[in-house]
């Protein structure tokens, strides 16, 4: 019937068609294309326009983070106040809290305002407090203890300002909203702009911000991501030692060793749908195992990493079957052929070949594993926890902790807005490390890559 | 040798190397190879031809037991090396692929250096002591290859810059390194240029002096040229073993005879 009518069309209607001119088939299969190659731009261009705006709302609202202002003020440490038995022993300088110290900063700020000749209705040393953070008295004592002979001398100190100050340098803080504040008001402000012309508050980089430690809710100015980016290391630590090896020798296994047959297949089958497991399971898993029955620390690194292991093994052996799949059989036979053994085939030559990708798959594990949150929440790396560098690697690895990624997340639940800005700022350090991660891993394959 | 006629070749009585009695094969519940009797000499080049799937290749490779390496391949019947079974239970099947060498189809030289490619095998079976032991292992058996000539100024270049040719004569090279008796051959021109596939055979020739060589191939016109004995290969069968040049001149089974004047195939 088909060959029918094609010979009729054959015979009846054979015209020569121009090739200039397009028939409508043609038409409409280019137009077809064009139509497709529309639609792939346009997701693309959408894909961009977002990943920009991402960017830029990220980069805008956490830029502020790592400028922090300071108040820079000679602080006479009046040896009556810190020292009244006047031999600079350091368990009796101890003894003084910092309530001693305050009194002497805001004396040093309040003098500020005479020796500037400001005219502000604030008489009273103070009212200089508004000022000041809350961590400014034990920064000048920890000076002091460190160095007693300071005492009884007057010392220039780079005080950190109240978050307030800060956010009013940074526009965070209006002068229309401080009638509603209980921690500033309009006169305050008023001087902040005298300090600024006058030069004793400045804007400067803040490096606390980055290597310093977590500060408590009232005090959002001293807070860093420091000792969080610590904790995010030692688990990395954890996570690479163990994963890698665990996750290659069971990959090499799957791949070059085991039999094809019910078992392995089951095990394949459950690797994938491991990868697909939500993290928090894996979180709530390491509370049951690691914690509750085999009793490790609370929200320490290591129980961290382990739990950090169990999600990323999967990623790892995935990506390292693969990359050990892609090595071609004839380096195999190869290996064999003269006489090596089947694991000197895989060691001396499938694995050198199939190394850029194990790498690359780590890499992307381990960042995977550096930005995953939720597991922390469950065993307890979450919260205001760490003050303090650990003091070991052994403490490192067993002392509470945070990650960066519960770090921020902390942040950005508590409620001081200024805490909102760091949220934002621990992101870009966050995007750092991950984009550094990626580009490593670009290199590796780059590297190593070798063609056969 | 080329010009020789067949029917002049020299066939001396040899001692058989490889002796092979009722082979039987499966891949899974595929009857691959169909009991197959074939005696192979010592210091001869013997030939396997056959249509596509004839099972050649898989009965080459159950003469170094890289059957071993497909799990669902099972091999029934016994081949004995100078007497020993080599699918008894007792025989390493790496330490019988030293004394078994292999060159396959698609030249495949490790991804490192010519120098490296022809070590590794003396390397991992211990064979040199030193390293001009070595040395001098990698240069006699590049020259065994016939490619000395062209490589010995870049040993250490990579394996995988040589041309096609090259690098199946680097593969033979690296088989015959670890000194081995039998050199199994799973159609090593395929891949080749006709100049590159008369370098090729040309060495397969000089190879005979010193190994028993066993060649699948796809050509009968190379099998004709490089072959003393030659066995045909049909449907898992061994339909006909026997010289070369009574294969090829006066075929006693009528299907031999329809394959190679192209009727089968």
């Amino acid at each position: 019937m088909t060959d029918a009518s094609m010979d009729n069309a054959a015979e009846g209607a054979r015209r020569t068609i121009s090739l200039y001119a397009d028939d409508d088939l043609t038409r409409k299969r280019n137009a077809a294309e064009k139509r497709f190659q529309a639609y792939g731009i346009a997701a693309i261009a959408a894909g961009l326009f977002f990943l920009i705006v991402l960017l830029v709302s990220i980069v805008g609202s956490g830029v502020g983070a790592f400028q922090q202002t300071f108040i820079t003020v000679p602080v006479y440490l009046d040896e009556a106040k810190l020292d009244k038995n006047g031999n600079r022993d350091v368990e009796d300088i101890k003894k003084v809290s910092t309530f001693g110290y305050n009194p002497l900063i805001e004396q040093a700020v309040f003098d500020k305002v005479t020796e500037n000749g400001i005219a502000t209705p604030l008489a009273k040393r103070g009212d200089m407090k508004a000022l000041l953070s809350a961590s400014a008295a034990a920064q000048v004592r920890d000076t002091v203890i460190a160095n007693p002979d300071l005492i009884g001398q007057t010392v220039e100190f780079r005080i950190l300002a109240s978050s307030r100050v800060d956010g009013y340098l940074k526009g965070r803080v209006k002068r229309e909203d401080v009638e509603r504040d209980k921690n500033i008001d309009a006169e305050h402000l008023d001087l902040v702009d005298a300090f600024v012309a006058s030069g004793v508050i400045q804007k400067q980089f803040n490096v606390d911000f980055i290597l310093g430690a977590d500060a408590s809710e009232s005090r959002p100015e001293q807070a860093g991501i420091g000792v969080a980016m610590l904790g995010s290391f030692f688990m990395m630590i954890v996570v690479l030692l163990l994963s890698l090896p665990i996750g290659v020798a069971a990959s090499i296994y799957l791949e070059e060793f085991a039999p094809q047959n019910r078992w392995t297949d089951m095990i394949e089958v459950n690797i994938s749908n491991l990868a697909a497991v939500p993290s928090i399971v894996f979180g709530i898993l390491g509370l049951a195992v690691f914690i509750q029955f085999a009793h490790l620390p609370q929200s320490a690194p290591l129980v961290g990493g382990l739990v950090l292991t169990l999600m990323t093994l999967p990623t790892i052996i995935i990506s390292t079957r693969a990359s050990l799949k892609a090595v071609p059989p004839s380096i195999r036979d190869a290996a064999l052929g003269v006489g090596a053994s089947k694991m000197q085939a895989v060691f001396h030559h499938v694995l050198p070949l199939a190394m850029p990708g194990i790498l690359t798959g780590t890499i992307i594990g381990l960042a995977q594993a550096l930005g995953e949150t939720a597991p922390l929440l469950l065993i307890g790396m979450v919260g205001y926890i760490a003050t303090n560098y650990p003091g070991g690697i052994a403490e490192g690895f067993l002392s509470p902790n945070s990650a960066m990624p519960a770090q921020i997340y902390e942040w950005a639940k508590r409620a001081d807005p200024a805490y909102y800005e760091r949220a934002w700022g621990g992101i870009i350090i966050l995007l750092v490390f991950l984009l550094t991660m990626n580009i490593i891993a670009i290199i590796l394959r780059r590297r190593f890559e070798r063609r056969w | 040798m080329y010009d020789t006629p067949n029917t002049e070749r020299d066939v001396d009585q040899k001692e058989i190397k490889i002796e092979a009695r009722g082979v039987q094969v499966f891949y899974g519940t595929t009857h691959a190879i169909k009991d197959v009797d074939v005696d192979i000499e010592d210091k001869t080049v013997t030939a396997f031809i056959g249509p596509s799937g004839c099972g050649k290749s898989t009965f080459l490779r159950c003469l170094n037991r890289m059957n071993d390496t497909i799990d669902i391949c099972r091999v029934e019947g016994k081949i004995e090396i100078d007497g020993d079974d080599i699918y008894d239970k007792r025989v390493d099947p790496v330490q019988l692929r030293a004394k078994v060498g292999m060159v396959f189809q698609k030249p495949n030289p490790f991804p490192k250096s010519i120098y490296d490619n022809i070590a590794y095998g003396p390397r991992i079976h211990g064979l040199a002591k030193t390293k001009a032991d070595l040395d001098e292992i990698v240069e006699k058996s590049l020259r065994r290859g016939a490619i000395w000539d062209e490589v010995k100024d870049r040993l250490h270049a990579p394996g995988t810059g040589l041309s096609g040719g090259q690098q199946q004569r680097l593969c033979i090279a690296r088989a015959v390194a670890t000194e081995p008796e039998v050199l199994l051959m799973d159609e090593p021109c395929s891949a080749l240029d006709p100049i590159a596939t008369a370098q090729v055979e040309e060495l397969i020739d000089e190879l005979r002096e010193n190994y028993s060589v066993v060649i699948v191939t796809h050509s009968m016109q190379q099998a004709a040229r490089v072959s003393q004995k030659t066995a045909f290969f049909h449907l898992g069968n061994l339909v006909e073993f026997g010289e070369t040049g009574k294969i090829f001149t006066n075929p006693e089974d009528s299907r031999t005879e329809s394959y190679i004047t192209g009727r089968i195939g």
